[in-house]
């Protein structure tokens, strides 16, 4: 397997990270480096702790052992709220709060950051273009939007602030299959756009195909498995994780057939 | 009855602006000290148990004898204060009656609080997190302003029960829209007692309303409809303590009263006398016996009439009964030295208790005195007021007539006198001034061994106003003026059924018969 990318500007580094929730281990000592400007996708079964691992890097989870550097700053030596505002934080359930309008909601963090208010209008009306919604819907309160206009504002408040970091757990989880599709490679090209490092917990091994440059796999709070998509199915000798990689494959094959065979 | 009614209408400015003072008061403060704490328990599991736990327990006490409870709290606190800190406070009147609401306040908007705050979609409070909110900015942005609606319905909920229970506060010397229940009930006057209900259900309801609208407004987010919510609070308050204001006015003598009839009538005699000499005039009614010496003692109360016979027992403890003319000395010399009270003097009359019965009954059975009841006690059904039974006096003639009744029951005076017409009770204990004997022609037994002590009616002044002039001289002409017939004619005017008059009424009418 070859070494991840040399680190440069060591944007995300996990060591020797440990998690108990009673007996149990959700995370068994997790070592992970991430650089600037990766996508990392973490994938695994559910209880594997690829949510717990995604939420120790920005201190919403406070780890029994190990040691969390974002930007080569320890996390715990500062409070918590200020690492937050340095990084975008997206999650299946949204969470826009409903007593604030869609505007409001983008504007959370840089209010709290103390931006003036000519700065924020103007990074609002930036935000509501860059993930494609209309500037109208910033009025709007966020139960009058879809699920997926609603997870593009949720994707527009994790950036307001400017982060060079995007944690996501299983953002576009909720979503129907085709906005599902459409959100993930306008996410993607975000991504490439500003320059972000960006790690995203997924079950979905297609999703993580097409929008990681590199995958981590999780089981049992251990990373079983890491490298490019195409590497990993290459080298991999654990038969779970190579079941895990070639599912979206022989997916793809079987749909492929299926609608060959009704076509003829 | 259109007479009463304007009585009433009258008596509302001052009665409305206190009711509406000491509820918003207990609501403010229950707000105040209710919101931290759910705020607390809604973070600590530890807590909420506790917390909810307390504020339940105090909700079974009966709102009356909460209220009744702080009196004594605040005058035992008061006297620790007055030793260590040289100031006192007053332990009667508004205080308690604040704290006791306060504390009955609370429960509806603590248990609403933790709900609506332990209510919030964990999926918000993840993103208040995920947003860089700090603990405090996550609870004033996200968590209060969302389980605002709820905890505004529990502000309602005690808003209503809060301006119910304030009714409850006469007893303890406080003026509220309940001094129309205790003194309608007091002396049938049930004009009086339909309109406290009804004003203080209006109120009720005219807070509920304005609540709602502020409830609204947090369930609607609509900033418009909070001002206007919260503007009628303000103004309805506002306009109701306008008669408060009394600007560079001097202090108020302050009249006191228990809770019947005669004790009206003096309290709007002494008044009377004050106002006439150009003297601000406030009243203190439907205190109980111990209470109002106390308050007098504490210089809560300016003036009011006592017995002596209930001072001797009560106050001074004593068992024995050296006579009429040797009980009054005593009283006056030991009430100055103990309490600095003034023993003004005896208004002329005496208002003892006495064992009255039906002649029907009485003749039947061949009873004149509490001997003669002794013998055939075991037989009868005693009927009491509210505190004979528990007083010195009752365990005094208890033990020198060896009295054994069958049954032994409690009533408000007007059921008492009820109770003995109807047959329910045989024989009751009743005031020697009422003027229901002389005209229910009702049998008064005699006394031979002297058990029940002698009972002139007397005004006593607090200590602080023993030496002042103008009250003085005021009420010195009372003094030995009024004849037992004038004020059993005078109490009768007022517990009758029929062409009732005010206990104002009657004391002009008494002012007038004795020249006044």
């Amino acid at each position: 397997m070859r070494a991840t990318p040399p680190v440069m500007v060591g944007a995300i580094e996990l060591r020797g990270v440990e998690k108990r929730y009673g007996a149990q281990a959700a995370l068994a000592g997790v070592s992970l480096a991430v650089a600037a400007g990766e996508f990392v996708a973490l994938v695994g079964g559910s209880g594997s702790g690829k949510t717990t691992l995604l939420k120790t890097i920005n201190g919403l989870i406070r780890p029994d052992g190990g040691e969390i550097l974002v930007q080569g700053e320890r996390v715990g030596d500062q409070p918590p709220y200020v690492l937050r505002r340095k990084i975008g934080y997206v999650f299946q359930e949204i969470g826009l709060f409903p007593h604030l309008s869609v505007a409001e909601n983008i504007a959370i963090t840089p209010k709290l950051s103390g931006w003036d208010t000519a700065r924020i209008a103007q990074r609002t009306e930036t935000l509501l273009d860059l993930v494609a919604l209309p500037p109208g819907v910033g009025t709007r309160a966020p139960a009058e939007l879809s699920g997926g206009q609603r997870q593009r504002v949720g994707v527009a408040r994790a950036l307001a602030a400017e982060p060079k970091i995007m944690l996501m757990d299983e953002p576009f989880g909720a979503l129907d299959p085709l906005t599902r599709d459409q959100l993930g490679s306008d996410y993607r090209q975000l991504h490439e756009r500003l320059g972000l490092t960006t790690v995203m917990v997924t079950h979905d091994m297609a999703e993580a195909v097409l929008l990681a440059d590199r995958i981590v796999v999780l089981a049992h709070g251990r990373i079983v498995a890491d490298g490019k998509p195409a590497e990993l199915l290459a080298t991999t000798k654990d038969p779970e994780v190579r079941a895990l990689l070639e599912a979206p494959k022989r997916q793809a094959e079987r749909l492929r057939a299926r609608l060959a065979g009704e076509a003829s | 009855m259109s007479a009463r009614m304007a009585a009433a209408w009258a008596l509302l400015p001052d009665y409305l602006a206190w009711h509406v003072l000491l509820s918003a008061s207990a609501l403010v403060l229950g707000v105040v000290i209710s919101l931290p704490l759910a705020v607390a328990a809604s973070r600590s599991a530890r807590l909420r148990w506790p917390v909810l736990g307390m504020a339940s327990l105090i909700q079974t006490i009966p709102s009356l004898a909460l209220l009744a409870l702080f009196y004594p709290l605040l005058l035992a606190i008061s006297a620790l204060s007055v030793r260590t800190l040289g100031v006192g406070f007053p332990a009667l009147g508004f205080l308690p009656s604040l704290l006791a609401l306060t504390l009955y306040s609370m429960l509806p908007i603590l248990r609403n609080g933790v709900t609506g705050i332990t209510g919030v979609d964990p999926a918000l409070r993840e993103a208040a997190d995920g947003v860089g909110m700090t603990p405090r900015q996550k609870l004033l942005k996200v968590e209060l302003p969302l389980a605002a609606p709820v905890i505004m319905a529990g502000v309602r909920t005690a808003a209503v029960w809060t301006i119910g229970a304030a009714t409850l506060s006469t007893p303890v010397g406080q003026t509220s829209l309940g001094n129309y229940i205790f003194s309608g009930l007091q002396t049938e006057n049930w004009v009086f007692v339909l309109f406290g209900c009804a004003a203080s259900a209006a109120l009720a309801l005219v807070a509920d309303q304005l609540l709602a609208l502020v409830e609204t407004a947090a369930r609607q987010r609509s900033r418009a409809l909070a001002i206007a919510g919260f503007a009628g609070l303000a103004a309805g308050v506002v306009l109701a303590l306008l008669p408060l204001v009394s600007f560079g006015q001097p202090a108020a003598y302050v009249i006191g009263a228990k809770n019947f009839s005669e004790q009206y009538i003096l309290a709007e005699l002494m008044a009377d006398r004050l106002q006439g000499a150009g003297a601000r005039v406030q009243r203190k009614e439907d205190l109980g016996s111990a209470v109002a010496y106390r308050a007098l003692a504490a210089g809560e109360i300016d003036a009011y009439v006592d017995y002596s016979g209930t001072l001797w027992t009560n106050v001074l403890k004593r068992p024995d009964n050296p006579g009429r003319r040797a009980v009054l000395g005593q009283l006056t010399t030991e009430l100055k030295r103990r309490d600095g009270v003034l023993v003004l003097g005896s208004l002329g009359f005496e208002n003892a208790y006495a064992f009255v019965m039906r002649p029907d009954r009485a003749a039947a059975l061949h009873i004149t005195s509490i001997a003669d009841l002794a013998r055939e006690a075991p037989q009868l059904n005693l009927g009491s007021d509210l505190e004979f039974l528990s007083r010195p006096e009752w365990k005094a003639v208890e033990g020198a007539y060896g009295l054994r009744f069958r049954s032994q029951r409690a009533y408000q005076p007007t059921f008492m006198y009820r109770a003995l017409s109807g047959g329910e009770a045989d024989v009751i204990s009743a005031f020697s001034s009422d003027g229901r004997i002389a005209a229910d022609h009702l049998v008064v037994l005699s006394d031979p061994r002297g058990a029940i002590p002698p009972y002139d009616a007397v005004v006593l002044i607090s200590p602080k106003r023993a030496h002042d002039a103008r009250l003085l001289a005021a009420l010195q002409p009372l003094i030995g003026k009024i004849p037992v017939e004038a004020m059993r004619q005078a109490n009768l005017t007022v517990d009758r059924d029929q062409a009732k008059a005010t206990p104002a009424e009657a004391a002009a009418a008494l002012r007038k018969q004795l020249g006044l």
